[in-house]
C-alpha cells in the first residue's frame, strides 16, 4: 500500500490526499447492523423525510464486504457480541465503525448481566451518537462529523 | 429417482441464516435444512437480544418499569406501556378517567398503524418494492409527529403512568390528528395500489407460509397472524377494555393463513384504526382542552418561595407556569386524566410547589423505597398489542418494586411456530414469510 500523505507531503501527493478524501466523505456504504429499537430511527433517517441520500450515505450494502462504515444500531447482547466482531473483521479497510444510540455506546439503561457495556469493549469505535434512540437530526449530525473525519484523516489508497 | 441414480448418496444442505442477515428486521437464527432450495428443516433459535427485561424490573420500581416496556415492542411502544400500566391497575384496584381511557385507545391505535406501516413496508421492500417502503415510512413519519406532539418523544416515549397518561393531549391535538391521518390514509391508498393487485407481489405472498387453522391455534397464535389463519379474536373485542367496548370498528378475519391474507389482514386493521382513533378523539369527554385559568399565572420559582414563607393559604387555586417539558401535567389537565388516588398519582405541579401535603405527596412517591406499593396479589391484564395478545403478569409482595413483571410477548409464538410456515417452500419464499410474521426482538427476547 502507498501512502499518499508522509511526512513532508510534496504537492501532487497533498492534492491527492484531498481528493480521495472528498470522495471517500461522500460514498459512505453503510452496513447497517440493526438489532433493537434504534433501527426504527435509523429506518426514519434513511427513509424520504430526513432522506440520509444527501450525504452520499444513500444506499446501505448488506454484505460486510461491500461496506465501508459500519453502523451499529441497538443493543449488543454478549450472545451477539461475537457476531459484531465477525462483521467488523469480513470488512475491508479502510473502514469505520459508528456507534449508533446510547446502548452501543455505554450499554445505556441496560447495565445489567445481558448486555455488552458499549460496543468499544469489542470493535474500535469512530463516532458515537447517543441517544435513546438518538433523533433523526442527531444521526445527520453524527452523519456529517464523520465526513469531517474521513476527510481530515490520513488517505491511505 | 429411478434405478440409476437411487445408489447416489444425496445429502441435504445446512444453511445459517442470521442472526445478521439482510432479509432480517430483528435478530434471529435459522438452521435451514435444504433439498435442493426447498426448505425442508427449519431450526429457530432466538435470544440474540435478550436484555434482562424481567430482572431489570425487579430492581426497578413499579413506575420505572415504564421505560423498559417502551423497548419490548419498539414498532408499537404506546400499547406496550398501556399493558403494563393496567396491569398494575388492576392489581391496585384502579379505575382511570374516561379521558385517559379515551387517550389511552387513541394512541394505541396511531401506535398500531405505525407497526403494520413499518411491517409492510419493511416486507415489501424485502421484495424489492422500494418505493412502497418509502412512501409508507413517510406516512409513519407524520405519526410520529403527533406522538411527539404528545409524548415528547418520537419512539421512547413512556407516555402511560400508573392510574392514566403522562399529560393531557396538547392544545389542538385533536385537528393535528386528524390532518395526520386524511395524510396516512392517502399513503395507505398508494401503497394499496402498488401491491395488493400486483403481479410480482402476489405470486410471492399468495399461498406461500401458510399457517392452517389448528396450528396457528395450538402454538398460541393471535393476532393478526392469528386472524389471517381464521381464528376470530381479537382482545379488543373479546374482553374489551379502556373504551374498546364503545367502539363501533370491525374485525378483519382471513382463511387461507398465507402471506397474502396476513397482509391483507394488517391493511385492513390500519383502516379500522383509523376509524377508532377518529372515534375516540370525537367522543373524548371534556373536549377540547382550553382551561379557565381563574387567578393568576405565576412562575413556579416565585410559587415555591411564597409556599416557604408559609403564605400557602391563597395559593391553592394558583396555577403556575411549570417547565416545558411537564407541560399538561398541571392541576387542571391532571385531574382530567389522572384519578384522585394519592397512593399512586403524582400530585399537579402547582400542589408539589405550592403546599407541604403535595410536597409530601410528591416525595411519597417518588422517594426510594416508598413509592407505589401495590398489595401482595398477581394480576395479569392482556391488551391487543400489534402482534397479537400482549399480556403483562404482574406480581407484588407488597414493596415499592415488582416481584415479577413478566410479559406475554406476541411474537414468542410466532417463533415457535415459524417452521410451520417455512418447511415445503423455497428458500426464497423465507423473505416474504419472515416478513409476514413481523417479528420484533425486543419483544421476543426481552
Amino acid at each position: 500500500m502507498a501512502e499518499v500523505s508522509g511526512d513532508s507531503p510534496g504537492f501532487f501527493t497533498s492534492k491527492l490526499a484531498a481528493a480521495v478524501g472528498w470522495a471517500r466523505k461522500y460514498s459512505i456504504f453503510q452496513y447497517p447492523f440493526v438489532t433493537a429499537c434504534c433501527g426504527m430511527e435509523y429506518m426514519a433517517t434513511a427513509a424520504g423525510h430526513y432522506d440520509m441520500d444527501r450525504f452520499g450515505a444513500g444506499l446501505p450494502r448488506f454484505s460486510p464486504r461491500q461496506a465501508d462504515v459500519l453502523f451499529v444500531v441497538g443493543t449488543i447482547s454478549h450472545k451477539m457480541a461475537p457476531v459484531l466482531q465477525r462483521v467488523y473483521e469480513q470488512m475491508c479497510e479502510p473502514k469505520w465503525v459508528v456507534a449508533f444510540g446510547v446502548c452501543t455506546c455505554t450499554g445505556g439503561f441496560y447495565d445489567n448481566y445481558a448486555t455488552v457495556q458499549g460496543i468499544d469493549t469489542i470493535v474500535p469505535v469512530d463516532l458515537y451518537i447517543p441517544g435513546c434512540p438518538p433523533r433523526p437530526e442527531a444521526v445527520l449530525d453524527g452523519l456529517m462529523k464523520l465526513q469531517a473525519k474521513i476527510e481530515n484523516q490520513k488517505q491511505e489508497v | 429417482m429411478d434405478a440409476a441414480t437411487s445408489d447416489r448418496e444425496t445429502r441435504s444442505m445446512l444453511l445459517n441464516v442470521g442472526p445478521s442477515h439482510p432479509a432480517m428486521h430483528g435478530v434471529i437464527r435459522m438452521v435451514l435444512e435444504l433439498e435442493g432450495e426447498t426448505i425442508i428443516k427449519c431450526d429457530v433459535e432466538i435470544g440474540y437480544l435478550h436484555r434482562a427485561f424481567e430482572k431489570s424490573c425487579e430492581n426497578s420500581t413499579w413506575t420505572q418499569c415504564i421505560p423498559y416496556t417502551d423497548r419490548l415492542n419498539y414498532v408499537s411502544p404506546l400499547i406496550n406501556n398501556f399493558g403494563y400500566c393496567a396491569a398494575v391497575e388492576q392489581l391496585l384496584g384502579i379505575e382511570i378517567t374516561e379521558r385517559a381511557k379515551y387517550i389511552r385507545v387513541a394512541m394505541s391505535e396511531i401506535s398500531r398503524i405505525t407497526d403494520h406501516l413499518t411491517c409492510i413496508g419493511a416486507s415489501a421492500m424485502e421484495l424489492g418494492a422500494m418505493t412502497v417502503f418509502l412512501y409508507l415510512m413517510k406516512a409513519r413519519e407524520f405519526l410520529y409527529e403527533i406522538v411527539e406532539e404528545v409524548t415528547g418523544a418520537r419512539l421512547t416515549i413512556s407516555y402511560g403512568r400508573i392510574g392514566g397518561v403522562k399529560a393531557d393531549l396538547p392544545d389542538g391535538c385533536a385537528d393535528q390528528i386528524e390532518a395526520a391521518l386524511v395524510r396516512v390514509e392517502g399513503e395507505i391508498a398508494e401503497a394499496d395500489k402498488l401491491l395488493t393487485r400486483n403481479r410480482i407481489f402476489v405470486d410471492r405472498m399468495r399461498g406461500i407460509g401458510v399457517l392452517a387453522r389448528a396450528d396457528a391455534l395450538s402454538y398460541g397464535i393471535t393476532g393478526p397472524m392469528g386472524r389471517a389463519s381464521g381464528i376470530d379474536y381479537d382482545v379488543r373485542k373479546a374482553s374489551p377494555y379502556f373504551a374498546y367496548d364503545r367502539m363501533d370498528f370491525e374485525v378483519p378475519v382471513g382463511s387461507a393463513g398465507d402471506n397474502y391474507d396476513r397482509y391483507l389482514v394488517r391493511m385492513e386493521e390500519m383502516r379500522q384504526s383509523i376509524r377508532i382513533t377518529r372515534q375516540a378523539m370525537k367522543e373524548m369527554p371534556g373536549g377540547a382542552v382550553n382551561v379557565d385559568s381563574q387567578g393568576r399565572v405565576v412562575e413556579s420559582f416565585q410559587l415555591v418561595d411564597q409556599a416557604k414563607l408559609g403564605r400557602t393559604a391563597g395559593l391553592i387555586d394558583v396555577r403556575t407556569t411549570v417547565d416545558p417539558t411537564l407541560g399538561g401535567s398541571e392541576r387542571p389537565f391532571l385531574r382530567r386524566v389522572m384519578p384522585d388516588d394519592k397512593r399512586v398519582v403524582l400530585p399537579a405541579k402547582e400542589d408539589t410547589y405550592s403546599n407541604i401535603e403535595g410536597l409530601m405527596n410528591h416525595f411519597k412517591i417518588i422517594m426510594d423505597s416508598h413509592g407505589i406499593r401495590p398489595p401482595r396479589g398477581e394480576a395479569y391484564f392482556a391488551v391487543e398489542g400489534a402482534n397479537g395478545e400482549l399480556g403483562f403478569y404482574v406480581v407484588s409482595d407488597g414493596r415499592d418494586r415488582p416481584y415479577r413483571v413478566r410479559c406475554r410477548p406476541p411474537c414468542f409464538f410466532a417463533m415457535a411456530g415459524l417452521h410451520k410456515m417455512l418447511e415445503g417452500y423455497m428458500m426464497a419464499d423465507m423473505v416474504p414469510t419472515f416478513g409476514s410474521v413481523n417479528m420484533i426482538a425486543g419483544e421476543l427476547d426481552r
